[in-house]
């Protein structure tokens, strides 16, 4: 071992443990043997567990350290397409943290829960107005969980009316990967219709494929290729006619905040991501929220718990309220420090503020595809607006320079900006997924446009300077081979 | 309010770049029948300073309370650096680290979490999180079904001494893909599973059975027998444990002869406030030989093109992104910011003062009921040995016991009556570290009056 550090790498924390040291400040008091002597030898640990022997400062040294080799909202612009990557206000984490907010227990009783049941109720009336839904349901704990409930209501739905033959959930060929996954945890069979050359769903191929066995369609709208789906009315028919109801994920919601409603459009149910719209914290990969709402047909099926309001008092709404409920997704009910900040976001922006959001983030969306145009780079689909979001393609200097869409995303990160979505929508081949948000400045747009030139020009005469990037970072590229075939998911102490 | 930089002078240039007339012009792939011209419902926008005032104001309204009910989020003190690190901007505002060159802060400390929970449940694989306690059984159960190759039937077993809101989220997230929950009774004078109630499944085809230790009761089940039971007939084992009791009871890994199969748990006791029930994480560890059918991110150390040691995310081929609709689970976002802040409380507390926890809370819980049960017609439901938290009956109902407590500011249990009313009168409690000899008598003091005024009235 090198006596020099590696500046740029940050030791495991289990690298800094001394044996009889510890943060004892935060520890209680030792209680003696006494206190423990009631639990059976046979159901007691032997050996203790494995965990770092370290000080407060290092501890907090070695986290800072650690936050400090990551890219974030608040150090880079991060166009990561699909996950709406905007700024996070610093309220919204103040106030949703007040120590009573964070003291009190999932079954304390409600009369002690007033304020924050207040909250989620107001909560779940602007989720309704935004999304144009009859009723709201907060509980659900990522979109994932918000499009399973969704789902899971649908066919809770077609059951309860005794049509039993329904097991089949359209998807299109560009649904994010959780739409099949969903529909598989819930018992569905999936069948995927393609999209046509502008990228809207082929109506034809719809037509064709719904049928007696059809529960239903999981749309996102905007697309996954950033592009509002035209002929939404008319596969909203399709689908209701053949008896089946329409699921909106709210992936993109970002992008028509205050122009169009997914109610309007004629789905029956929805899920909100609050981590992308509203604007929670991703915290390095969640918490999230997912909230669904749904048209009144669908309300009896809504996962509990469930606010509402009785005679000026906040309570929850459980199973017993709600027999029909497709039931509890969680432990208590859900993440409710998340509802909390997107709660305080919503009131900060108030009824202007989010029709500004689908406006500058359509704005800046198109203002970059325009840039990223010029410079040489190819649009997916050139004919078409972009939404909040839009695909390019480095199909071409794949095929010419040899430098794929992956190599131009490590090439970035050299430059500061943090890669867009690589890869997915996997329709179209070489692609990068860029979503700036509204929240980024012309000047952070510019720059990245600037970036993308430079190592544009760079792959044509100096290609392996970027195929073999990135270059600055704590890391250079790692082998994901390696780590899949010689699995090394914990470390071990040397022997 | 909207979070918007743009200058009017920037939307001028940024229009005129795109060559629209305005922002309206962007709109017009949106059938014109469609739109809507306010948001209706939306109230008008608040500023920060009045924001402040409200959530203020609402935050006091619910107040600070004496709290003793656990039921599975538990009051634990949480050291200040905690949070302060965890709600860095770094952490905080950073997303899944998909690049793994821009992201090897979240990358190790998700190897670090990963290697302190497989040591404290005794497992060898951890992955990055999952929602919560209850959705990780959902998860467990239907990888028991993918792992367990020996087991067509999908028949899970579940003691009833499991959380009843557990087993209600494990058939409201499985029981769509066919797994059948098949609940088992508790024993009346330990409110712990007996292997009796195992013998109707002796020669049934079974794909696992859940151990809750400590269960809903408190109450420690004998786990080694279970355990031995269920692998002598090729079932898997489920443990579902709290994190802060490993640091005195037995790990999972070592139950019985072969160790628990797949271990969950509600990850809220390392480090997470109570937050009226989220977000919290859930935690799943298993064996090596099942890492393929486990659900979530995993985080893998590897080298880079230097030969240098580095962090990625690995195993992906399980995940939604990749396998769609054959995936091991549809979880795409996690509790990753919950797994940073328990990691840096792990590392706050160590194996020591992680077990001074467990014996401090368990003890003053001892306090409590020994203080509970001095009053006339208070008892302890059960007789057998329980970790921190334990039933008392009373010889009177229970809610409006818990309404004149929450009325002198002391939040006294969780009343059982409605998932267990075959106990009668029962009462769960619990104290942890957080609870002084002061608080204990207050509570004691405070319900003898309660019962006395309930038998008077």
């Amino acid at each position: 071992m090198s006596i020099e550090r590696d500046n740029r790498l940050e030791p495991l924390i289990f690298d800094y443990s001394v044996p009889g040291r510890g943060a004892e400040d935060q520890w209680p008091a030792p209680s003696g043997d006494a206190a423990v002597a009631d639990l059976p030898a046979a159901l007691c640990r032997e050996q203790p567990p494995l965990l770092p022997a370290v000080s407060e400062l290092e501890t907090v040294r070695h986290f800072t350290r650690l936050s400090q080799l990551n890219f974030a909202i608040d150090t880079n612009f991060y166009p990561l397409g699909s996950c709406t990557m905007k700024y996070n206000p610093k309220a919204c984490n103040q106030y949703a943290m007040l120590p009573e907010f964070l003291a009190r227990h999932p079954l304390a009783p409600e009369a002690q829960g007033q304020g924050v049941l207040e909250c989620l109720f107001e909560l779940q009336e602007m989720l309704k107005a935004v999304t144009g839904m009859q009723a709201v349901s907060l509980t659900p704990m990522a979109g994932a969980q918000g499009e399973f409930a969704g789902v899971a209501m649908i066919r809770a739905y077609h059951r309860a009316r005794g049509d039993l033959e329904r097991n089949e959930i359209i998807v299109p060929e560009t649904a994010h990967g959780t739409n099949p996954a969903t529909a598989t945890m819930c018992g569905w069979v999936v069948r995927e219709v393609p999209v046509d050359a502008e990228g809207d769903v082929d109506v034809a191929a719809l037509a064709a494929a719904v049928g007696p066995k059809t529960a239903g369609i999981m749309l996102t709208n905007p697309s996954t290729l950033g592009l509002f789906e035209r002929r939404i009315e008319a596969v909203a028919r399709i689908v209701h006619d053949a008896g089946g109801l329409l699921y909106y994920d709210g992936a993109n919601l970002n992008a028509i905040l205050g122009k169009v409603r997914p109610g309007d459009m004629g789905f029956d149910v929805v899920h909100v991501n609050l981590h992308k719209t509203f604007s929670t914290p991703h915290g390095g990969g969640g918490p999230g929220a997912g909230p669904v709402g749904v048209a009144a047909r669908l309300a009896p099926f809504l996962p509990v718990p469930v606010v509402a309001r009785r005679d000026d008092r906040y309570c929850w709404l459980t199973e017993d309220d709600l027999p029909q409920s497709i039931g509890r997704l969680s432990a208590f009910c859900g993440n409710v420090g998340v509802l909390l900040r997107a709660y305080i976001y919503m009131r900060m922006l108030g009824r202007d503020g989010m029709a500004k959001v689908g406006d500058y983030a359509t704005l800046n969306a198109n203002y970059l595809l325009a840039r990223l145009t010029r410079a040489g780079f190819d649009a997916a689909y050139p004919r078409r607006r972009a939404s909040h979001e839009f695909i390019i393609t480095l199909k071409r200097q794949a095929r010419d320079l040899g430098v794929s869409a992956m190599d131009v995303a490590k090439r970035l990160l050299d430059h500061g900006q943090h890669a867009p979505t690589t890869y997915f929508p996997l329709l179209v081949p070489e692609c990068l997924l860029i979503e700036p948000t509204e929240t980024e400045s012309k000047a952070a747009l510019d720059t990245f446009a600037v970036a993308m030139a430079q190592i544009l020009a760079e792959a044509a005469q100096e290609p392996e300077h970027v195929t073999s990037a990135p270059h600055t970072m704590p890391v250079r590229r790692l082998d994901d081979v390696r780590a899949a075939k010689q699995l090394d998911l914990t470390w071990k102490p040397a022997p | 309010m909207a979070f918007v930089p743009h200058t009017r002078a920037d939307v001028a240039a940024m229009l005129e770049s795109i060559g629209v007339e305005s922002i309206e012009a962007l709109f017009e792939e949106i059938p014109a029948a469609l739109r809507i011209s306010a948001l209706e419902g939306v109230p008008e926008a608040l500023n920060e300073m009045q924001l402040a005032r409200l959530m203020s104001a609402r935050a006091q309204r619910d107040g600070r309370h004496l709290c003793f009910i656990g039921a599975g989020a538990y009051e634990h003190h949480i050291p200040a650096a905690v949070w302060a690190l965890a709600t860095r901007g770094e952490f905080y505002s950073a997303y899944t680290p998909y690049q793994a060159e821009a992201s090897q802060g979240t990358l190790q400390l998700l190897y670090e979490y990963q290697t302190m929970m497989a040591s404290l449940t005794a497992m060898e694989v951890s992955n990055a999180s999952l929602y919560d306690g209850a959705s990780a059984l959902a998860e467990a159960s239907l990888m028991a079904v993918r792992a367990n190759r020996r087991s067509r039937s999908k028949r899970i077993l579940v003691p009833c001494s499991v959380h009843p809101h557990y087993r209600r989220a494990a058939v409201a997230i499985a029981g769509n893909q066919g797994l059948a929950f098949e609940e088992l009774p508790f024993a009346d004078d330990t409110g712990c599973t007996p292997v009796a109630a195992l013998q109707r499944y002796e020669r049934e085809d079974i794909t696992a059975l859940v151990i809750a230790q400590p269960n809903v009761f408190g109450g420690l089940e004998d786990v080694d027998t279970l355990t031995d039971w269920a692998h002598a007939r090729h079932a898997l084992v489920v443990a579902v444990v709290n994190p802060v009791s490993l640091a005195l009871l037995k790990p999972p890994g070592h139950w019985g002869a072969k160790g628990a199969d797949i271990v969950v748990g509600e990850g809220q006791p390392l480090g997470i406030p109570l937050s009226s029930g989220g977000p919290y994480f859930g935690f799943m560890t298993t064996r090596l030989e099942h890492v393929r059918q486990m659900p979530g991110r995993i985080v893998g150390r590897t080298v880079d093109a230097d030969g240098r040691a580095g962090f990625t995310l690995t195993l992906q081929a399980r995940e939604q992104h990749i396998r769609r609709g054959k995936a091991t689970s549809n979880i795409c976002t996690n509790q990753g910011l919950m797994v940073t802040a328990a990691t840096i409380h792990l590392s706050l507390m160590g194996a020591e003062g992680l077990r001074r926890t467990a014996a401090a809370a368990h003890a003053r819980t001892r306090e409590l009921v020994a203080a509970l049960t001095s009053l006339p017609g208070v008892r302890r439901q059960f007789s057998g040995p329980v970790f921190h938290e334990d039933v008392i009956g009373l010889d009177v109902p229970v809610a409006p016991v818990l309404q004149a407590l929450a009325e002198r500011g002391i939040q006294g249990g969780w009343d059982l009556h409605r998932h267990y009313p075959q106990l009668g009168s029962a009462l769960l409690v619990c104290a942890t570290e957080t609870k002084t000899a002061a608080d204990i008598t207050r509570y004691r003091d405070a319900l003898a009056d309660c019962l006395r005024a309930t038998r008077t009235a």
